[in-house]
């Protein structure tokens, strides 16, 4: 998202002299930005044919006439006419406002606590806010109903002692409860990185004003925080929006994500409407983040100290640090117990209907160590590249965007984002379409079927995460940093390495950590791209166990591992930023002492 | 002498060790199969297979049946699969009519051609059964006595006004088993009572799964009571200790599952001999595992090791419905569009429509009424209407609607499926919203 004011004059519309001037601006584009014009070329490339041509070949079916063959745009005709399509379409709005509002207020008090004052354990509350994202595929939907379905524990108690059952799994309502738990880590891990990278002295500047408590925090570090708070929201929007495992984990059907996958995923049936509610999930999800763009065009954000610094760090009274743990108790109480269901699932016996599992047993995890080992190591490599491409290619897309005149350059950064709104399923079928008959040299098998479009199909899902991070991160950082580093001789490439790589590093902290968690749990690309057992991850793994009543107990085991797996990556990835923080505030303190 | 015996014992065991040894060397050294089986049914199958053959590993690629199917028509043009191995035999006519599978002629002998009513294997010789199941009800125990209801026997007792909220199944468009329960019923009781019998069973619904299996699960958990599964799903979560029963309805089909050589297969003698030894009696054998559970398509095993199960062959599974083929076929989709149009998608509105004729129904109970027993009897006919009747869900146009893949370019259909279930949802919503009123008006008048 471009956030500086003099780029946008560099347009003005004269719809006559439009074509040439564009003409002129490209090649002048290309003169002074040939390096980033080529990168800009590259990653489109990437994207059409890995996004954009696969996903063609599949919903161009909804541009077709069912009855002569031809083009045709009926088909999204009937999509408003027929009222159930409506109501999904409302339903699905209204879930992910709703969602939206309730992550809103589940993070901000885990972001504020964390990133305001000193904790002892900063890292350990930030990784296991990030925990409720690694949802592995139906162990955590079963441990979810163990826990809070209409006959899980907590009914069950409230049932015997009180008389009374909370209906926390059913309708709408249930959907929001679950979608905010399980996605407001987007809106904490974004808004903690933004938290840290605010200008202290603006901060400081506001308190000698007068400003203190609430009213600073509302008026002075919220709205500067704001570029990591839309980014998040946008993306708990959007992924809410399309998000079909949580409507199907608790049966609503009249939402639009699950009617097309339901339509799409049948035997036989080549009914157009599911590819033609994809279309529509993709022009949404394309317009609210233009309406997200909106929001924050023309504003200011960019701070010039050196990192932001974040804000400034302070202690706690005895009282006020009890208060506040009870706080982040509370909430992490809340929305982690899906993972204790898990925990209680790999080690019980059976289960069912009762509070607590009839036994316990070590012997899930004993099945799970002879077998699970190639698949924790697929998932390591799969999901650890695919994130590693996603927050490369997210760097040199914010970059394009914000930092360059190319024409189009905003087009990068909507097809990126876009990918948030196809369905797993669509890509894939797409990628064994596209490139079935493509053979590699040196690869041994077609490129559908080798292990590296896992990866391929893992970083574009995932894609869209890593990009909102990244370019949050980049408008927070003052273009005049890079100005002084060019006046002073570096070239583009040094000042992209030297300056502006290293000042986002928070930001691309919190994309590869979001990127990386949930490509570690994804499924259903996967499961129609693995062509052969060794190459299978972890989440192909579980679904093999959850097909049967007896493998339960491993299968949770194994969504056990995963969440552990993920959640260390996590916390050394945070350690990382800390440390790398704290050497910066050195450094800082150090020149600060030698006059410098 | 002793010279003679040596060399008669070498010859013997030479004689016992070559064709071993030469099956094995005959074989590929590589076997994938693409399969919706659980890992506890394929590893076990896997194990003896690699054991009977050891130069060949077998491969197991786990897809759930529709996206088998999808992965094996995607991939058809450079195929890397050897068989496809799952339940559902629609699955198998969607590939057989892409011309996916080859034809082959099994060498194994004394399996019946027909298990029931049932053809065992494709009469074209595509595909064949390896193994029979059929559906039944299943119930978790605790679930049942905490909240003091009766354990069911027949579908129609799960229409009753006790069972509300407390019945789970998947969607015939969601499981292909599921799909063969919903038009079993539907030819065993006839196209109206048939449709008014899954609709008393849709109001009592507590929800719709996904996936087949998602049915089991739920009656494991507690999170439902009862759930309308095939017969292996409570056989083996019961096996593995859950509080669970079984029970097979008189109106049920025996169903084989299937097992197919792909078209073009990479490693064909592999694939046959997988064939041949899923069929063999060893074979057979491997379906008692405690965690498979499947019935075996050979009639001696019921003698012997097999005695615990039910007698399919014997009907001692009383598959009263002769199921036709043809008609199942001629309106696959559109039986799958109706019960998501009228059940899954609108399960709200039924519900409610559902349980104010379960409140009527007990009022009037107490308090006879002749009036509001009328208003009752609209209410139930309104909810048991369906949108068309049976000839027209036979007539191969219509039905090609819900088809419309198009062979060739020029092939025309008429009609869009959106459009016709957009006519039929406005139909069934007005219905169940038209049924909660009357039958409301006649609790009030009974009271």
């Amino acid at each position: 998202m471009s956030a500086t004011g003099p780029m946008e004059t560099v347009h003005p519309h004269h719809p006559a002299s439009t074509r040439r001037r564009l003409w002129r601006e490209i090649v002048a584009a290309w003169r002074a930005q040939k390096g980033a014009a080529l990168l800009a070329l590259a990653i489109l490339a990437f994207l059409l044919l890995f996004l954009v041509i696969p996903v063609a070949q599949v919903v161009y079916v909804a541009f077709l006439d069912v009855e002569r063959g031809g083009f045709t745009l009926i088909n999204f005709l009937d999509f408003f006419r027929t009222p159930l399509f409506r109501e999904s379409f409302y339903n699905s709005l209204y879930v992910s406002l709703m969602s939206v509002v309730v992550a809103t207020f589940i993070s901000l008090p885990l972001a504020y606590f964390t990133s305001r004052f000193n904790f002892a354990g900063t890292a350990l509350i930030q990784t296991l806010g990030v925990l409720p994202l690694i949802m592995p595929p139906f162990v955590g939907a079963v441990a979810m109903q163990m826990i809070f379905g209409a006959n899980g524990s907590v009914n069950l108690l409230l049932d015997e002692y009180f008389g009374f059952t909370i209906p926390f799994m059913e309708g709408l309502n249930g959907v929001i409860l679950v979608q905010s738990i399980h996605y407001f880590p987007f809106i904490l891990i974004n808004l903690s990185a933004s938290l840290n990278t605010i200008d202290r002295s603006l901060e400081e500047a506001a308190q000698n004003l007068g400003a203190h408590g609430f009213r600073l925090f509302r008026r002075i570090v919220f709205p500067l925080a704001m570029p990591g708070y839309v980014a998040g929201a946008a993306l708990v929007f959007l992924k809410v929006f399309d998000d079909l495992g949580t409507p199907l984990l608790l049966n609503v059907n009249t939402m639009l994500a699950p009617q097309a996958y339901l339509r799409i995923s049948s035997i036989g049936i080549t009914d157009p409407m599911g590819y033609v509610i994809s279309v529509i999930l993709v022009v949404f999800s394309l317009l609210s983040l233009w309406v997200a763009h909106l929001a924050m065009k023309g504003r200011e954000y960019a701070s010039v100290q050196k990192g932001g610094g974040g804000l400034l760090k302070r202690d706690l009274k005895p009282w006020e640090k009890a208060g506040a743990y009870l706080v982040i108790v509370l909430i992490l109480l809340i929305v982690l117990s899906p993972h204790f269901g898990l925990l209680l699932l790999s080690f019980g016996t059976i289960w069912s209907y009762s509070v607590l599992p009839d036994g316990f047993t070590l012997a899930h995890y004993r099945e799970v160590f002879t077998t699970a080992w190639p698949y924790i190591t697929n998932t390591l490599l799969y999901a650890g590249l695919a994130a590693f491409i996603d927050v490369t290619l997210s760097t040199a897309i914010s970059y394009i965007v914000q930092r360059t005149r190319i024409p189009g350059r905003h087009l990068l950064d909507y097809l990126g984002t876009a990918a948030v709104a196809v369905p797993g399923v669509v890509l894939a079928i797409g990628y064994l379409r596209t490139f079935h008959d493509v053979m590699l040299p040196g690869v041994d098998k077609p490129l559908a079927t080798w292990w590296v479009i896992i990866v391929v199909a893992l970083t574009i899902r995932r894609l869209p995460y890593a990009l909102r991070a990244c370019s949050a991160a980049l408008q927070q950082i003052s273009v005049t940093l890079e100005e002084a580093a060019q006046n002073l001789g570096a070239g583009r490439f040094t000042t992209v390495r030297r300056i502006v790589v290293p000042l986002m590093a928070g930001g691309i902290a919190a994309g590869f950590v979001t990127a990386f968690a949930t490509a570690a749990v994804e499924l259903s690309a996967t499961i129609m791209l693995v062509s052969s057992e060794s190459d299978a991850p972890l989440s192909y793994g579980i679904y093999v166990y959850m097909q049967t009543a007896a493998g339960r107990g491993p299968g949770a085991a194994l969504g056990v591992l995963a969440v552990v797996i993920v959640g260390f990556a996590t916390w050394l990835s945070h350690r990382f930023v800390e440390k790398q923080r704290a050497q910066a505030a050195l450094d800082e303190r150090m020149a600060a002492a030698q006059g410098v | 002498m002793l010279a003679r015996t040596l060399i008669a014992a070498v010859a013997i065991s030479a004689a016992a060790l070559l064709p071993a040894s030469l099956v094995a060397a005959e074989i590929e050294n590589k076997l994938v199969v693409v399969t919706s089986f659980p890992k506890d049914l394929t590893s076990v199958f896997k194990r003896a297979f690699e054991k009977k053959y050891p130069g060949t590993k077998v491969d197991m690629l786990k897809k759930k049946t529709t996206a088998g199917v999808k992965y094996i028509q995607e991939t058809a043009s450079n195929n890397t699969t050897d068989i496809f191995w799952a339940s559902a035999p629609d699955a198998f006519e969607v590939l057989k009519g892409d011309g996916l599978l080859a034809k082959y002629e099994v060498k194994a002998k004394g399996i019946p051609d027909k298990i029931g009513s049932f053809p065992l294997n494709d009469p074209d010789g595509y595909y064949k059964g390896f193994a029979a199941s059929g559906y039944g009800i299943m119930w978790n125990t605790r679930y049942l006595k905490a909240k003091k209801l009766p354990a069911p026997k027949e579908w129609e007792d799960l229409t009753k006004a006790v069972y509300f909220n407390h019945v789970g199944m998947s969607a015939p468009s969601r499981s292909g088993t599921t799909h063969l329960t919903v038009e079993t019923v539907l030819q065993g009781k006839g196209w109206k009572q048939g449709w008014a019998l899954w609709k008393g069973i849709g109001g009592n619904l507590k929800t719709v799964t996904e996936r087949s299996f998602g049915v089991p699960s739920g009656v494991n958990s507690g999170e439902f009571g009862i759930g309308i599964v095939i017969d292996f799903f409570g056989f083996s979560s019961k096996a593995t200790g859950y509080p669970v029963e079984f029970v097979y309805p008189s109106t049920t089909a025996l169903v084989p599952a299937n097992i197919a050589i792909v078209k073009n297969a990479p490693h064909p003698k592999a694939a046959a001999a997988f064939i041949e030894f899923v069929l063999s009696p060893e074979g057979q054998e491997l379906l008692l595992d405690p965690k498979i559970q499947r019935l075996p398509v050979r009639p001696e095993l019921y003698e012997t090791k097999a005695k615990h199960l039910p007698n399919p062959f014997k009907g001692e599974i009383a598959a009263s419905v002769a199921f036709d083929v043809k008609k199942s076929k001629a309106r696959y989709n559109l039986v799958n569009s109706l019960f998501d149009v009228m059940i899954t998608y609108r399960l709200d509105d039924l519900k409610a429509a559902t349980k104010a004729i379960h409140e009527a129904a007990a009022a009037l109970a107490k308090k006879p009424n002749p009036e509001a027993e009328k208003l009752l009897a609209q209410a139930r006919a309104l909810v048991a209407a369906v949108p068309i009747d049976e000839a027209k869900s036979l007539d191969p146009e219509f039905a090609a609607i819900f088809k419309k893949k198009r062979k060739k370019k020029t092939d025309k259909v008429s009609g869009r499926q959106a459009e016709v279930e957009q006519q039929w949802d406005a139909m069934v919503k007005a219905n169940y919203l038209k049924a909660k009123e009357l039958a409301e008006k006649a609790k009030a008048m009974a009271q």
